[in-house]
């Protein structure tokens, strides 16, 4: 499993309800039902992605962040994770709501635009960044919503969500060690991973 | 108690219920027969039972030969030693549906009233909850507690909803295929095009076509290559026959000219040598009576609040009689109740009728999500 799954992995309970959005092959959804004796979904928008899981015997639907989410009742879940796919988005605000309604916690892991690299690159070159994380142009990139971790904190603190637990991560997904210290995170973290919560 | 049926043509396996069975409409069937037939071997904790529901048209033979056609089972593909139902690993069971002509009481049964007469027209209306009543008769009759799973597409797929609701304890896994939650008004008006036919078959005789030794053939077989093309897809159509002659020696005004046309004609007439024409309008009426939500407030959630079924939506892209939007309508139905379900939409040509066809992603789908499901019930 990628690194960054086991991270998200890490921070679930054992035996819970799970909605895993935008889960892709079903990975992670599949650790959490065999070695944490969760029930576990999942939510992907590809369809080739969803026949696949589906055929691997996993509960996943397609569908998509900003339309489905809506039809799941208040607290289906305790814990619902959205990786990697925050900033791509059509209204991240509101994806965010739904999961904490639709969910005690939300687990969201982004890649952070607030890296030194991309600080270094607009600086330079005054043009989009372009890294292995954002690897495509402007006029073709899927992630319409870029956000920095310190964006990202100050959106939850916005709209009262308690961070339990946050870490920032390199891009295979290791643990970087900038857990007290935002503003490092913000500059040396490839991805901002959050557990959160409502006030 | 057990039998074999004997009827003109070709003898049913068959169970009779001396009870008989309650009916939506309020009247009561003095008995009831389920043709039926198993594959596979249940096992001894009875916890290995799939119920394969099937269309419009279709019947009990779903895994092998078809007495009264000759051909092979309407579902070989999907159901048989190694398929995605796997024969080796299920006992599988298939009833003709109420109201059918394949041995399941219907309007060709004896008439309650009138001794040595069939029904014909007579046939009380029937619904798909009536249905799967009768199919939850003989599964009771059979003793098993709880159905491994339920599959069915189109009609089957009505009724494997049907099941979910009303047994929601019952079923463990549902599996809807290219079905739909209600029938809409553009399905019901194909369906009341066949009707009028059979209906201003000049052999149907009222529906007493018995009593004169004829059957509204002509009828039945405009009815049957109307619903044929709300099957297939334009580009199915175009792909197979696009504009091609039958014969371009022979053009004339009427006479058979394109061969979409005789392929048509042949669906038609090889169809009414083996359905009952009442039992078509019985059949179509109780599919367009269909509307799950209808039972509940007209809150189709409502229909599977708390089920702890797990589901698998099927739909195909170029299925425009039970388009995907339906299916998806029910995955959020589900979803407004947190059940699981998992839901896939395939790519396929061929219209409605893929379900029916070689589509190896159902098929893949299909399988893992039962095996998926056997692990979940400690069944593998």
């Amino acid at each position: 499993m990628r690194v960054d799954l086991a991270l998200i992995a890490g921070m679930v309970a054992p035996k819970t309800r799970v909605l895993d959005i935008g889960c892709s092959d079903g990975a992670l959804i599949d650790h959490l039902f065999r070695n944490l004796g969760c029930d576990a979904r999942g939510l992907e928008i590809d369809m080739a992605t969803v026949t696949l899981a589906v055929a691997h015997g996993l509960p996943v639907m397609q569908g998509d962040a900003d339309s489905d989410l809506a039809s799941y009742p208040d607290g289906a879940f305790d814990y619902v994770v959205l990786s990697r796919t925050l900033q791509a988005v059509e209204k991240p605000r509101e994806v965010l709501r739904q999961m904490l309604r639709i969910g005690t916690h939300a687990i969201v892991s982004f890649p952070n635009f607030g890296h030194w690299t991309l600080r270094l690159q607009m600086l330079f070159t005054g043009r989009m960044p372009m890294t292995k994380n954002w690897s495509r142009m402007w006029y073709e990139t899927p992630n319409i919503h870029p956000c920095t971790i310190r964006d990202f904190f100050d959106l939850c603190a916005a709209d009262g969500y308690i961070v339990e637990e946050w870490l920032a991560a390199d891009e295979e997904g290791a643990r970087a060690p900038w857990r007290r210290w935002p503003a490092l995170a913000n500059l040396f973290g490839e991805q901002g991973l959050f557990l959160l919560r409502k006030a | 108690m057990d039998q074999t049926t004997a009827r003109s043509e070709t003898q049913h396996q068959s169970v009779t219920f001396a009870e008989g069975l309650t009916l939506d409409c309020g009247r009561h069937l003095g008995s009831l027969t389920i043709a039926y037939r198993t594959y596979g071997k249940l096992n001894a904790a009875k916890s290995n039972a799939i119920l394969i529901c099937h269309a419009l048209t279709g019947d009990q033979y779903v895994a092998e030969t078809n007495p009264e056609t000759g051909k092979p089972g309407w579902w070989e593909q999907v159901v048989g030693p190694g398929r995605p139902v796997d024969t080796e690993k299920f006992f599988v069971i298939c009833t003709n549906v109420l109201g059918g002509c394949m041995g399941t009481t219907g309007p060709r049964s004896q008439h309650d009233e009138h001794a040595g007469q069939p029904w014909g027209t007579d046939f009380p209306p029937v619904t798909i909850n009536d249905m799967v009543r009768a199919q939850k008769r003989f599964i009771d009759h059979l003793e098993i507690g709880r159905l491994f799973a339920v599959v069915g597409g189109s009609m089957g797929g009505m009724q494997v909803l049907a099941w979910a609701a009303l047994y929601p304890g019952q079923v463990f896994a549902a599996v809807p295929v290219a079905a739909a939650a209600y029938h809409s008004a553009q399905n019901i008006a194909f369906h009341e095009i066949g009707r009028q036919a059979i209906a201003a078959d000049p052999d149907f005789w009222g529906g007493r076509y018995w009593e004169h030794g004829v059957t509204p053939a002509r009828g039945l077989a405009v009815a049957r290559m109307t619903a044929h093309i709300t099957y297939v897809s334009e580009a199915a159509l175009t792909r197979k026959f696009g504009r091609k002659l039958q014969d371009t020696a022979r053009i004339s005004a009427l006479g058979d000219r394109f061969e979409v046309e005789s392929y048509l004609q042949y669906q038609g007439s090889s169809f009414v040598r083996r359905f009952d024409a009442n039992s078509y309008l019985t059949i179509t009426r109780a599919m367009d009576l269909f509307d799950l939500s209808a039972d509940y407030g007209g809150v189709l959630p409502s229909a599977f609040a708390g089920t702890k079924t797990r589901f698998l939506l099927v739909s195909f892209d170029s299925d425009w009689l039970f388009p995907t939007e339906q299916s998806r309508a029910i995955a959020r139905a589900l979803n407004h109740v947190a059940a699981n379900v998992s839901f896939v939409e395939i790519k396929s040509d061929k219209g409605h009728d893929a379900f029916l066809l070689d589509e190896p992603d159902f098929h893949r789908t299909l399988r893992g999500f039962l095996a998926g499901c056997a692990e979940h019930a400690g069944l593998s």
